[in-house]
């Protein structure tokens, strides 16, 4: 019988106990064993960004974690963000207005990646969100309108996300 | 056509919200997980397969090989046939006796998770033998062959032309030869591929999920192969995380893998390509040698093309040989090409599969010819624009013929276009002249900056056809739906656009459902651009039947003529008689005369039908509900155009290229959403730039993949990709009633030949000619130092 | 790609932790930030018997002044040295680094410990610990041990490590009044492991180059330090001699060629960053403005890229 441990882990709010084996991904925890499945897999290298989570409040690739080592953290996934689909998050809002995704795949770490980018950087520049953003993979927008939806949600939200 | 084009999509909240459905996202209860076993080989036989110790591991459910499999390990189905395919072969669910290529699926494990099922995979005792690999399609010609019965490793040859070549060359005042070579790349989208299926015993019913661009097929493909009636077998393209050509390719191994398995266990099976899977065993595109001659007269009018270039299939050719077609075919782009040879052989190499990917063979024509365009220029000292302009079709010269048949059979013969006013546009954004003055500055300052244009044309909306269901519900909204699919191209809004164009009312209230074989049983699928042009136009047309359906029930309640009234905001009102007027809901209620009443309209319509009357509540040929189904075959493709232009600095020391501006002047008819279009445009340049300057697939003499991953592989990021300024331009197709081309594949199109001008112009001090793709900033320094070393 | 199947432990005490690792016959990894190990797993290219955590013990994770300079415990997160004010006034060098490692979110997580204990031929981390001097301290079961940077690094993926020890922290020598530092590296994209990249850090007397110490990474197994291109440098002025220390640095190294370079491109990339660097670190302590047409071209590339 494979070795599980118990994890205590808050995501988006919520207590979760669960007991895992080590070796399970946090992609794949927050997915299929919590059914969160907002956070998505590209590429279980580190290098494309879709799984891409907030780990107590910081960036984190959740392929690159595993679940026991989310004992006693606080998680936010993309779920976490807007109450409803109807109350979407400012930054969630801009990228609707700005036409920010297209098969919406990469969109999740997209999302947390600009929310940890404007906690720290309120007014980025152009190139500062570029740069922020270059460790997420897209494939369908070439990048242009997503980056005018974080100059977007920048104007909008004035750093209160 | 009028009618409000929202910046929003229809689509976004729901995947903003992290609500989408993507195919690893569906977890049918108690569902098992499989892991592919994959060749580790460029070639190799195999001599035996143990899978004792992985089918006795914990949590595993079955592990099957070709063996297992019996009957059903036929050869796939080769989808796109063709006269000249005469050595086509495709390969098995998994290999018996021999694999071709690194990545072939040799084995299949199913098992509670997929930890398990690779810890199983890995424990199948293969005992290899391997073999040498033939991997550099240029010399695959005679060398060791992939298949035993195929001579020489070619499995096509085709030869076409176009007037009298050879009479031309012969008059000609100038020919200039070229050898272009294109290497291999791969659409890899963020989301890999995926399968998920279902089977009820009881019923007999299978129902799958896979991440396709080509539900329906895949439907009536596995009915028949796994001996079910069609309309017991349902499929389900779900959210998918982008296509690009890579989910067309149909029945591959896994796809109907997973949906026999789940018939063999009665248990639901589903597999999820890892991005290491993906690498060795999703299609790739893109590798093709040319060879190529032209002839033209003193003004630099194009006189002739002789053609020949070997195309690279990889291991098997599932798609037929329509990547090559398609080069043949969009090669002489947007010029008059009076004389026209064109030869091809298609090559085996011990390599996973080519099929189409986004451009699917046109990019590689527009770079031979634009390739071209710079070498006549240079040599009859003109600029490239002004060859372009001397061999644009003119607009008033539409039709044109090409004189060949395209990848649908129907003629080569663009529609409509203004190829000059595209180009003059891009002058103007992009101002040569100020460049010029910049670029010599920049040169005194020791700096190399470099402009480049391209133009083309894109063959777009081919048939066989395509079709839609609308349907206004009680409620006031609108369901329709139809077969194509999406994978992110905004479908979900641009379509519902147009229905709502017909009904008059907010495209947010109209629900399109596509994707999904139990809605909607007609139509081929999402590629080659046509989309819209096909399941658009079908849903105008459904639509507008309705919206006439609506019209005469208006007229026969409210007591008028039809022309007496007006359909727009939701309702039908009889014109300048305020408060006289009924909802597409209410009429909706109305248009079925049921017995039971469930509300309020309901309720009047079951009042009406207690009237005493004579005769039926429907006539002969009368429907209830305001309902159509319309289809739509395009005579043949519609020609979309455009041109790039763009500014680029490279650093001769590094070899590095940058990007300062990129400019599009694109044409894909009348605009139904340009928001949606220029994100189409965004993308397809991006992937541009990839292919030109990043995007590699390193083989080695064994046939393994070098750079199977993210690391290695290097798409764009954030970083790499430019602002793209984009300007449009509308010449109607007049083969559809809404007027639209497509343009998916359009920005990927000109961008390595737009690389290639604006890298040489840049570099013009040093000489440097470019005639591959991709570049990269080693081998730029290497193309100056041999430039430097010709004197 | 998941990854095989491990044991594993997250000791809350260093002494734990070498405990664990003693305990484990050479079968154990150290689980740090993840960055680099757990890619390595999930391709299962690796499988050790046992991984053991470190992300537990809060007590290898800080940045403290100390005897003139800055220690980094080595479970420091890349992104807290980055945030680290101390660090940019301090140790220009780290700092400006320190934003070509990756992306963020593999900062967020990834450790100066783990950095330096992965040793990847290409990583920035290496080569600056070499140029800055930076002594650093090993824990094992026989005791406790400083080793010099330069000393540290053996080879590709390779440190004088043994099976049974754990790099517990970096300390960095403060920098030297009127010292000018520049990182320079040049990668196919944004936060790709560099073809080749340098840190130079010159100090300056009148104009003239006292000391130099000019360290490069991507151009073999381990940071190659490009001493004769340093004792090029002293006594000179720039414009003298960067060139003639770029040629040396081109003389002296011996890159592998891999799918992305090859062994001619990284060696002539490694002089053109060498001179430009060079000419950076010089200008900045100078603070004369960049009048090379290269140095400007770098100092943009810098600021498009940092």
């Amino acid at each position: 019988m494979p070795d599980r441990r118990l994890v205590t882990v808050t995501v988006n709010g919520h207590v979760y106990k669960r007991a895992v084996e080590p070796r399970l991904l946090l992609s794949d925890f927050l997915r299929h064993e919590l059914g969160l499945t907002g956070t998505h897999v590209g590429c279980e290298h580190g290098v494309c960004g879709a799984c891409t989570v907030l780990v107590d409040d910081q960036l984190a690739r959740s392929c690159l974690m595993f679940a026991v080592q989310s004992d006693g953290c606080h998680v936010t996934t993309v779920e976490g963000l807007a109450p409803s689909v109807d109350d979407l998050h400012p930054v969630q809002q801009a990228f609707w207005d700005a036409h920010g995704l297209q098969c919406g795949f990469c969109t999740s770490g997209m999302l947390i990646t600009t929310v940890a980018l404007l906690r720290e950087h309120p007014s980025p520049s152009d190139g500062e969100i570029r740069a922020a953003l270059s460790g997420n993979l897209c494939r369908c927008t070439g990048y242009q309108n997503i980056v005018k939806a974080v100059r977007l949600a920048a104007q909008r939200t004035d750093g209160r996300v | 056509m009028a009618g409000f084009s929202p910046t929003r999509r229809n689509e976004d909240p729901r995947l903003l919200a992290g609500l989408g459905s993507y195919v690893d996202d569906i977890d049918p209860p108690g569902v098992l997980h499989a892991a592919i076993l994959r060749s580790p080989h460029g070639h190799a036989r195999i001599r035996s397969i143990d899978v004792t110790n992985a089918r006795h591991h914990d949590g595993v459910h079955a592990v099957y090989t070709a063996a297992d499999l019996g009957r059903f390990n036929q050869p796939a189905p080769l989808v796109v046939p063709h006269p000249n395919l005469t050595h086509g072969r495709t390969q098995r669910p998994l290999a018996v006796d021999k694999v071709r290529f690194i990545g072939e699926a040799v084995a299949m494990v199913v098992a509670d998770d997929r930890y398990i099922a690779e810890d199983a995979a890995g424990l199948i005792e293969v005992d290899w033998e391997p073999l040498p690999a033939v991997v550099d399609f240029r010399s695959a010609i005679g060398a060791e062959l992939v298949h035993d019965d195929v001579p020489h490793n070619v499995a096509a040859r085709l030869a076409q032309m176009v007037g009298d070549p050879d009479r031309a060359f012969q008059a000609a005042a100038h020919v200039f030869e070229e050898a272009l070579f294109i290497e291999r790349s791969c659409g890899s989208p963020i989301e890999a591929r995926g399968v998920v299926a279902v089977f009820d015993p009881r019923l007999r019913t299978l129902k799958v999920w896979d991440a396709t661009q080509a539900p329906l097929t895949i439907k009536n493909g596995l009915a028949n192969m796994l001996g079910l009636p069609e309309f017991n077998v349902e499929v389900i393209a779900p959210d998918v995380g982008g296509g690009f050509g890579t989910k067309i390719m149909l029945f591959f191994a896994e796809e109907v893998l997973v949906p026999w398995a789940a018939m063999q266990l009665g248990r639901a099976v589903k597999w999820t390509e890892d991005r290491r899977e993906h690498f060795i065993s999703a299609n790739q595109e893109r590798g093709q040698q040319h060879s190529v001659r032209i002839a033209v007269d003193a003004d630099a009018r194009i006189l002739a093309i002789d053609d020949k270039f070997v195309h690279d299939t990889g291991a098997y050719t599932p798609y037929g040989m329509v990547v090559p077609i398609i080069t043949v075919t969009q090669l002489p782009g947007p010029y008059k090409v009076p004389n026209y040879r064109s030869e091809f052989t298609v090559v085996y190499t011990n390599t996973p599969c080519v099929s189409p990917y986004r451009g699917a063979g046109r990019p590689h024509g527009c770079f031979v010819m634009e390739r071209l365009i710079d070498r006549i220029a240079r040599e009859l000292r003109l600029t490239p624009n002004e060859v372009r302009r001397r061999n644009f079709v003119r607009p008033d010269e539409f039709p044109w013929d090409v004189g060949l048949p395209f990848q649908d059979g129907a003629p080569t013969r663009y529609d409509s276009g203004n190829y000059h006013a595209g180009l003059d546009l891009a002058e103007q954004m992009i101002d040569p002249t100020a460049f010029r003055a910049d670029q010599a500055a920049a040169r005194r300052a020791g700096r190399y900056l470099g402009l480049g244009f391209a133009a083309y044309v894109e063959g777009t909306g081919i048939g066989p056809y395509e079709g839609a269901h609308v349907r206004i519900e009680p409620s006031g909204k609108v369901f329709a739906a139809t077969a194509v699919t999406s994978q992110g191209q905004g479908h979900y809004t641009s379509f519902a656009q147009i229905v709502a164009a017909e009904l008059g009312c907010d495209p947010a209230d109209v629900t399109v459902v596509t994707g999904d074989t139990s809605r909607f049983n007609w139509g081929a699928g999402t590629y080659a651009s046509r989309a819209l042009v096909t399941a658009g136009n079908a849903l105008g047309l459904a639509a507008r039947a309705v919206r006439e359906k609506a019209l005469a029930l208006g007229a026969e309640l409210l007591e008028v003529g039809i022309d007496d009234l007006e359909l727009g905001n939701g309702r039908v009102a009889v014109k300048g008689a305020p408060g006289r007027e009924l909802t597409l809901g209410a009429l909706a209620t109305a248009s079925n005369p049921i017995r039971y009443a469930y509300g309020k309209e309901a309720n009047q319509a079951a009042l009406r039908l207690v009237k005493p009357r004579e005769g039926a509540v429907l006539a002969a040929g009368e429907e209830p509900g305001l309902e159509a189904q319309r289809f739509f075959a395009p005579e043949r493709a519609t020609w979309a155009s455009g041109q790039h232009a763009a500014i680029v600095e490279v650093d001769p020391a590094t070899g590095n290229v940058e990007f300062l501006r990129y400019v599009v002047v694109h044409d894909c008819g009348t605009l139904i959403n340009p928001t949606i279009v220029e994100g189409q445009i965004h993308g397809g340049v991006a992937q541009g730039i990839g292919g030109a300057l990043y995007e590699r697939l390193h083989f080695d003499d064994s046939g393994q993949l070098v750079n199977a991953s993210f690391m290695d592989f290097l798409m764009p990021t954030a970083m790499e990709v430019p602002e793209i300024e984009v300007a449009h331009l509308e010449t109607p197709s007049p083969l559809n009633p809404l007027g639209v081309k497509g343009v998916g594949e359009a920005g990927t199109i000109p961008v390595a030949a737009l690389v290639a001008e604006a890298v040489e112009d840049a570099l013009s001090p040093f000489g440097v000619r470019i005639n591959e793709m991709p570049l990269s900033p080693p081998r730029i320094r290497e193309l100056i130092e041999e430039a430097r070393s010709y004197g | 790609m998941k990854p095989p199947p491990f044991e594993y432990v997250a000791p809350r005490t260093l002494d734990e932790a070498v405990h664990e690792l003693a305990d484990s016959d050479g079968e154990a990894k150290i689980l740090a930030g993840g960055q680099s190990l757990i890619p390595l797993l999930n391709f299962r290219l690796m499988r050790p018997a046992r991984l053991i955590d470190l992300n537990r013990i809060a007590s290898l994770a800080y940045v403290t002044a100390r005897d003139g300079g800055l220690a980094v415990g080595a479970m420091t997160r890349d992104a807290t040295v980055e945030r680290d004010g101390r660090v940019a006034e301090q140790l220009p060098l780290l700092d400006e680094a320190m934003r070509w490692v990756g992306h963020p979110a593999i900062r967020s997580r990834g450790t100066v410990g783990g950095n330096l204990a992965h040793a990847d031929p290409a990583a920035e981390l290496p080569a600056v610990a070499v140029c800055l001097d930076a002594t650093l301290t090993i824990v094992g079961p026989r005791g406790q041990r400083q080793v010099q940077a330069e000393d540290f690094f053996l080879g590709y993926l390779t440190t004088v490590l043994k099976w049974d020890e754990i790099l517990t922290e970096a300390w960095y020598p403060a920098v030297a009044q009127r010292t000018g530092q520049a990182w320079l590296e040049f990668a196919r994209r944004h936060g790709d492991f560099a073809l080749a990249g340098v840190a130079v850090s010159l100090t300056v007397e009148h104009d003239l180059i006292e000391r130099a110490r000019i360290v490069l990474t991507g151009v073999g197994g381990k940071p190659f330090r490009a001493r004769e291109a340093e004792t090029l440098l002293v006594g000179g002025t720039i414009d003298e001699r960067a060139p003639a220390a770029a040629d040396a640095v081109r003389s002296a190294i011996d890159p592998e060629a891999d799918i992305h370079a090859s062994k001619e491109y990284r060696t002539h990339l490694a002089g053109v960053l060498t001179e430009r660097a060079i000419l950076v670190a010089y200008e900045r302590v100078v603070a004369r403005e960049p009048a090379a047409l290269d140095v400007r071209r770098s100092l943009e590339h810098m600021g498009r890229y940092a």
